[in-house]
Protein backbone atom coordinates (compact mmCIF):
# COMPACT_ATOMS: atom_id res chain seq x y z
CA UNK A 1 0.00 0.00 0.00
CA UNK A 2 1.58 3.28 -1.00
CA UNK A 3 1.89 6.06 1.51
CA UNK A 4 -0.91 8.09 -0.09
CA UNK A 5 -3.47 5.39 0.59
CA UNK A 6 -2.37 5.09 4.18
CA UNK A 7 -2.74 8.81 4.64
CA UNK A 8 -6.16 8.70 2.99
CA UNK A 9 -7.30 5.96 5.33
CA UNK A 10 -6.09 8.10 8.22
CA UNK A 11 -8.26 10.91 6.88
CA UNK A 12 -11.26 8.63 6.78
CA UNK A 13 -10.63 7.25 10.26
CA UNK A 14 -9.48 10.36 12.06
CA UNK A 15 -10.68 13.28 9.99
CA UNK A 16 -12.85 15.92 11.50
CA UNK A 17 -16.28 14.30 11.90
CA UNK A 18 -18.01 17.70 11.79
CA UNK A 19 -16.84 18.31 8.25
CA UNK A 20 -18.56 15.34 6.70
CA UNK A 21 -16.41 14.02 3.89
CA UNK A 22 -13.09 15.58 4.89
CA UNK A 23 -11.35 17.68 2.28
CA UNK A 24 -7.66 17.18 1.69
CA UNK A 25 -6.77 20.06 3.97
CA UNK A 26 -8.76 18.78 6.94
CA UNK A 27 -7.24 17.32 10.04
CA UNK A 28 -4.90 15.52 9.79
CA UNK A 29 -2.88 18.00 7.78
CA UNK A 30 -0.51 16.31 5.38
CA UNK A 31 2.55 17.85 3.80
CA UNK A 32 5.20 16.27 1.67
CA UNK A 33 8.71 17.41 1.09
CA UNK A 34 11.43 15.69 -0.86
CA UNK A 35 9.70 12.38 -0.78
CA UNK A 36 8.88 12.25 2.91
CA UNK A 37 5.32 12.58 4.09
CA UNK A 38 4.44 14.45 7.21
CA UNK A 39 1.10 14.18 8.97
CA UNK A 40 0.06 16.67 11.64
CA UNK A 41 -2.17 15.04 14.22
CA UNK A 42 -3.99 16.72 17.10
CA UNK A 43 -2.61 15.75 20.49
CA UNK A 44 -5.78 14.05 21.69
CA UNK A 45 -5.78 11.73 18.68
CA UNK A 46 -2.07 11.04 18.50
CA UNK A 47 -2.15 7.71 20.30
CA UNK A 48 -5.00 6.37 18.22
CA UNK A 49 -3.36 7.43 14.97
CA UNK A 50 -0.03 5.91 15.98
CA UNK A 51 -1.74 2.71 17.12
CA UNK A 52 -3.54 2.43 13.80
CA UNK A 53 -0.34 3.03 11.91
CA UNK A 54 1.40 0.30 13.83
CA UNK A 55 -1.37 -2.26 13.91
CA UNK A 56 -3.01 -1.76 10.51
CA UNK A 57 -0.36 -0.25 8.29
CA UNK A 58 2.82 -2.08 9.28
CA UNK A 59 4.80 0.73 10.86
CA UNK A 60 6.41 -1.64 13.29
CA UNK A 61 9.50 0.43 13.99
CA UNK A 62 9.63 3.69 15.95
CA UNK A 63 12.81 5.32 14.74
CA UNK A 64 12.79 8.34 17.01
CA UNK A 65 10.73 10.68 19.09
CA UNK A 66 11.98 14.21 19.36
CA UNK A 67 10.65 17.69 19.84
CA UNK A 68 11.03 21.25 18.60
CA UNK A 69 10.41 24.35 20.68
CA UNK A 70 8.77 26.99 18.48
CA UNK A 71 9.02 29.83 20.99
CA UNK A 72 9.49 33.09 19.05
CA UNK A 73 9.50 31.16 15.79
CA UNK A 74 8.06 33.24 12.95
CA UNK A 75 4.55 32.15 12.11
CA UNK A 76 4.35 29.40 14.68
CA UNK A 77 1.02 28.88 16.39
CA UNK A 78 2.01 26.26 18.92
CA UNK A 79 4.82 26.09 21.43
CA UNK A 80 6.10 22.53 21.08
CA UNK A 81 6.10 20.23 18.08
CA UNK A 82 6.64 16.57 18.81
CA UNK A 83 8.07 14.49 15.99
CA UNK A 84 7.48 10.76 15.66
CA UNK A 85 9.55 9.07 12.96
CA UNK A 86 8.03 5.77 11.92
CA UNK A 87 9.27 3.07 9.58
CA UNK A 88 7.85 -0.20 8.34
CA UNK A 89 10.44 -2.91 8.13
CA UNK A 90 8.26 -5.04 5.86
CA UNK A 91 6.86 -2.29 3.67
CA UNK A 92 9.92 -0.08 3.56
CA UNK A 93 7.74 2.98 4.08
CA UNK A 94 8.59 5.91 6.28
CA UNK A 95 6.24 8.44 7.83
CA UNK A 96 6.63 11.47 10.06
CA UNK A 97 3.93 12.30 12.59
CA UNK A 98 3.85 15.79 14.08
CA UNK A 99 1.95 16.52 17.27
CA UNK A 100 1.72 20.06 18.62
CA UNK A 101 1.29 20.66 22.33
CA UNK A 102 1.19 23.84 24.37
CA UNK A 103 1.87 25.25 27.79
CA UNK A 104 0.91 25.05 30.56
CA UNK A 105 1.73 21.42 31.21
CA UNK A 106 2.28 20.15 27.70
CA UNK A 107 1.44 16.50 27.64
CA UNK A 108 0.60 13.70 25.26
CA UNK A 109 -0.25 10.05 25.71
CA UNK A 110 2.71 7.70 25.94
CA UNK A 111 3.29 5.16 23.19
CA UNK A 112 5.38 2.78 25.28
CA UNK A 113 2.49 0.35 25.01
CA UNK A 114 2.95 0.28 21.23
CA UNK A 115 6.72 0.37 20.92
CA UNK A 116 8.85 -0.61 23.92
CA UNK A 117 11.65 1.49 22.50
CA UNK A 118 9.65 4.63 23.15
CA UNK A 119 10.49 4.34 26.83
CA UNK A 120 13.86 6.09 26.78
CA UNK A 121 12.94 8.31 23.84
CA UNK A 122 10.04 9.76 25.80
CA UNK A 123 12.19 10.10 28.88
CA UNK A 124 14.67 12.14 26.85
CA UNK A 125 11.94 14.44 25.53
CA UNK A 126 10.64 14.84 29.07
CA UNK A 127 14.15 15.59 30.34
CA UNK A 128 14.97 18.17 27.68
CA UNK A 129 11.58 19.79 26.96
CA UNK A 130 9.38 18.94 29.94
CA UNK A 131 6.63 17.31 27.94
CA UNK A 132 4.75 14.88 30.10
CA UNK A 133 3.88 11.51 28.59
CA UNK A 134 0.75 10.23 30.25
CA UNK A 135 0.88 6.54 31.01
CA UNK A 136 4.66 6.28 30.78
CA UNK A 137 5.80 3.53 33.19
CA UNK A 138 8.96 5.29 34.39
CA UNK A 139 9.06 8.97 33.47
CA UNK A 140 12.34 10.04 35.07
CA UNK A 141 15.17 12.22 33.79
CA UNK A 142 17.53 10.27 31.61
CA UNK A 143 20.41 12.63 30.78
CA UNK A 144 20.46 15.36 33.39
CA UNK A 145 21.02 14.69 37.10
CA UNK A 146 17.95 13.84 39.11
CA UNK A 147 18.11 17.04 41.14
CA UNK A 148 18.07 19.17 38.00
CA UNK A 149 14.84 21.14 37.78
CA UNK A 150 14.88 22.98 34.45
CA UNK A 151 14.27 21.72 30.92
CA UNK A 152 17.43 22.78 29.13
CA UNK A 153 16.41 22.53 25.47
CA UNK A 154 13.52 24.92 25.89
CA UNK A 155 14.22 28.17 24.08
CA UNK A 156 13.61 30.24 27.19
CA UNK A 157 16.38 28.40 29.07
CA UNK A 158 19.73 30.19 28.73
CA UNK A 159 22.52 28.30 26.98
CA UNK A 160 24.87 28.71 29.90
CA UNK A 161 22.29 27.55 32.38
CA UNK A 162 21.11 29.12 35.59
CA UNK A 163 24.21 28.34 37.62
CA UNK A 164 23.51 24.63 38.10
CA UNK A 165 26.95 23.75 36.76
CA UNK A 166 28.59 25.57 39.68
CA UNK A 167 26.37 24.17 42.36
CA UNK A 168 28.82 21.66 43.82
CA UNK A 169 30.91 21.45 46.98
CA UNK A 170 34.51 22.65 46.60
CA UNK A 171 37.21 20.24 47.69
CA UNK A 172 40.34 21.92 49.03
CA UNK A 173 43.72 20.47 49.84
CA UNK A 174 42.92 20.54 53.50
CA UNK A 175 39.69 18.63 53.12
CA UNK A 176 40.80 15.92 50.74
CA UNK B 1 86.94 2.36 57.20
CA UNK B 2 88.71 5.56 56.82
CA UNK B 3 86.87 8.82 56.96
CA UNK B 4 88.01 9.59 53.44
CA UNK B 5 86.02 6.65 52.06
CA UNK B 6 82.78 8.07 53.39
CA UNK B 7 82.78 10.65 50.65
CA UNK B 8 82.22 7.89 48.11
CA UNK B 9 79.70 5.85 50.05
CA UNK B 10 77.60 8.22 52.10
CA UNK B 11 75.43 11.08 50.98
CA UNK B 12 73.88 13.59 53.31
CA UNK B 13 70.58 15.16 52.51
CA UNK B 14 67.38 16.29 54.12
CA UNK B 15 64.78 13.61 54.69
CA UNK B 16 62.18 15.69 52.90
CA UNK B 17 64.42 15.90 49.86
CA UNK B 18 64.94 12.15 49.83
CA UNK B 19 61.26 11.38 50.20
CA UNK B 20 60.33 13.86 47.51
CA UNK B 21 62.96 12.38 45.22
CA UNK B 22 61.37 8.97 45.65
CA UNK B 23 57.87 10.27 45.15
CA UNK B 24 58.56 12.35 42.09
CA UNK B 25 60.10 9.45 40.25
CA UNK B 26 57.22 7.09 40.87
CA UNK B 27 54.14 9.11 40.05
CA UNK B 28 51.38 6.67 39.24
CA UNK B 29 48.72 8.32 37.12
CA UNK B 30 45.01 7.86 37.53
CA UNK B 31 43.69 8.42 34.00
CA UNK B 32 40.41 10.32 34.25
CA UNK B 33 40.02 10.46 30.49
CA UNK B 34 36.62 11.62 29.30
CA UNK B 35 37.29 12.94 25.82
CA UNK B 36 39.81 13.31 23.02
CA UNK B 37 42.55 14.33 25.46
CA UNK B 38 42.34 10.75 26.64
CA UNK B 39 43.59 9.60 23.25
CA UNK B 40 46.64 11.81 23.61
CA UNK B 41 47.03 10.48 27.12
CA UNK B 42 47.18 6.97 25.68
CA UNK B 43 49.78 8.14 23.19
CA UNK B 44 51.86 9.42 26.09
CA UNK B 45 51.76 5.97 27.59
CA UNK B 46 52.61 4.22 24.34
CA UNK B 47 56.09 3.44 23.12
CA UNK B 48 56.78 6.50 21.01
CA UNK B 49 56.48 9.01 23.84
CA UNK B 50 56.88 6.48 26.64
CA UNK B 51 55.93 8.06 29.93
CA UNK B 52 57.85 5.20 31.58
CA UNK B 53 61.00 7.26 31.10
CA UNK B 54 59.71 9.45 33.93
CA UNK B 55 58.62 6.65 36.24
CA UNK B 56 54.92 7.07 35.49
CA UNK B 57 54.24 4.09 33.28
CA UNK B 58 51.91 2.39 35.74
CA UNK B 59 48.49 3.69 34.83
CA UNK B 60 46.24 2.39 37.55
CA UNK B 61 42.51 2.32 37.09
CA UNK B 62 42.05 2.01 40.80
CA UNK B 63 42.30 5.37 42.55
CA UNK B 64 43.65 3.81 45.72
CA UNK B 65 46.84 2.86 43.93
CA UNK B 66 47.46 6.24 42.33
CA UNK B 67 48.95 9.53 43.37
CA UNK B 68 48.59 11.58 40.21
CA UNK B 69 45.19 12.32 38.74
CA UNK B 70 45.25 13.36 35.09
CA UNK B 71 41.89 14.83 34.15
CA UNK B 72 41.82 14.59 30.36
CA UNK B 73 38.67 15.99 28.85
CA UNK B 74 35.56 17.89 29.70
CA UNK B 75 33.73 17.16 32.92
CA UNK B 76 29.97 17.52 32.98
CA UNK B 77 27.64 18.05 35.90
CA UNK B 78 26.86 14.39 36.24
CA UNK B 79 30.54 13.43 36.16
CA UNK B 80 31.81 15.92 38.71
CA UNK B 81 30.61 14.06 41.83
CA UNK B 82 32.36 10.98 40.42
CA UNK B 83 35.53 12.98 39.86
CA UNK B 84 35.44 14.32 43.40
CA UNK B 85 34.84 10.90 44.83
CA UNK B 86 37.75 9.39 42.93
CA UNK B 87 39.94 12.28 44.04
CA UNK B 88 39.00 11.63 47.66
CA UNK B 89 39.72 7.93 47.28
CA UNK B 90 43.29 8.57 46.21
CA UNK B 91 45.74 8.32 49.10
CA UNK B 92 47.89 11.26 50.13
CA UNK B 93 50.16 12.68 48.91
CA UNK B 94 48.46 13.26 45.59
CA UNK B 95 48.63 15.69 42.75
CA UNK B 96 46.40 16.67 39.87
CA UNK B 97 47.10 17.63 36.29
CA UNK B 98 44.32 19.38 34.38
CA UNK B 99 44.97 18.32 30.81
CA UNK B 100 43.61 20.36 27.95
CA UNK B 101 41.40 23.38 27.52
CA UNK B 102 38.17 21.67 28.58
CA UNK B 103 39.38 20.34 31.90
CA UNK B 104 41.03 23.66 32.68
CA UNK B 105 38.34 26.11 31.60
CA UNK B 106 35.47 24.27 29.97
CA UNK B 107 36.95 25.07 26.57
CA UNK B 108 34.44 25.66 23.82
CA UNK B 109 31.74 23.91 25.84
CA UNK B 110 30.35 26.94 27.62
CA UNK B 111 26.98 25.28 28.17
CA UNK B 112 24.67 24.54 31.05
CA UNK B 113 25.98 21.07 31.78
CA UNK B 114 29.76 21.43 31.41
CA UNK B 115 31.83 22.41 34.44
CA UNK B 116 33.89 25.47 33.58
CA UNK B 117 37.22 24.24 34.90
CA UNK B 118 37.76 21.41 37.36
CA UNK B 119 39.87 23.69 39.54
CA UNK B 120 36.65 25.21 40.82
CA UNK B 121 35.97 22.00 42.68
CA UNK B 122 39.18 20.04 43.17
CA UNK B 123 42.78 21.22 43.66
CA UNK B 124 44.92 21.35 40.52
CA UNK B 125 48.73 21.47 40.42
CA UNK B 126 49.46 21.73 36.71
CA UNK B 127 47.46 23.05 33.80
CA UNK B 128 48.24 21.83 30.30
CA UNK B 129 46.94 24.06 27.50
CA UNK B 130 45.98 22.65 24.14
CA UNK B 131 43.04 21.13 22.37
CA UNK B 132 44.14 18.44 22.78
CA UNK B 133 47.70 18.96 24.01
CA UNK B 134 50.54 17.22 22.25
CA UNK B 135 52.04 14.34 24.22
CA UNK B 136 55.19 16.41 24.65
CA UNK B 137 53.16 19.02 26.52
CA UNK B 138 51.85 16.47 28.96
CA UNK B 139 55.35 15.10 29.47
CA UNK B 140 56.49 18.65 30.15
CA UNK B 141 53.76 18.98 32.74
CA UNK B 142 54.91 15.81 34.45
CA UNK B 143 58.50 17.01 34.42
CA UNK B 144 57.41 20.34 35.85
CA UNK B 145 55.35 18.57 38.50
CA UNK B 146 58.38 16.48 39.42
CA UNK B 147 60.35 19.69 39.80
CA UNK B 148 57.61 21.14 41.97
CA UNK B 149 57.51 18.05 44.18
CA UNK B 150 61.28 18.14 44.57
CA UNK B 151 61.28 21.81 45.46
CA UNK B 152 58.51 21.95 48.00
CA UNK B 153 57.66 18.36 48.93
CA UNK B 154 57.78 17.32 52.57
CA UNK B 155 57.59 13.93 54.15
CA UNK B 156 54.30 14.59 55.92
CA UNK B 157 52.76 16.77 53.27
CA UNK B 158 53.08 20.04 55.15
CA UNK B 159 53.18 21.89 51.85
CA UNK B 160 49.54 20.96 51.27
CA UNK B 161 48.37 22.71 54.41
CA UNK B 162 50.14 26.00 53.71
CA UNK B 163 47.57 28.75 53.71
CA UNK B 164 48.54 29.97 50.28
CA UNK B 165 47.82 26.53 48.84
CA UNK B 166 44.34 26.47 50.26
CA UNK B 167 41.87 27.13 47.55
CA UNK B 168 39.42 29.83 48.37
CA UNK B 169 35.77 29.24 47.66
CA UNK B 170 35.15 30.42 44.16
CA UNK B 171 32.24 32.66 43.42
CA UNK B 172 29.28 30.65 42.31
CA UNK B 173 27.42 33.28 40.34
CA UNK B 174 27.74 33.60 36.60
CA UNK B 175 29.43 36.70 35.20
Amino acid sequence: MPIEEIVNSLRVSFGDPQAGAPPASAVPIVTSWRGTTRVVVPAEKSYDVLAALKQQHGFDMLVDITCVDYLNYPGARDRFGLVYLLAGTETGLRLTIRVFVNEPEPSVRSVVGLWEGANWLEREVWDMFGIRFQGHPDLRRILMPEEFTAFPLRKDYPLQGLGERHNFPVLTRGES
Amino acid sequence: MAVADLMDQVATTRLDELVSWCRKNSLWPMPFATACCGIELMAVGASRHDIARFGSEVFRFSPRQCDLMIVAGRVVMKMLPVLQRIWQQMPEPKWCISMGACASTGGVFDTYCVVQGIDRFIPVDMYVPGCPPRPEQLIQAIVDLQDKIQREGTMFGKEFSVASRQQTKRALQEP
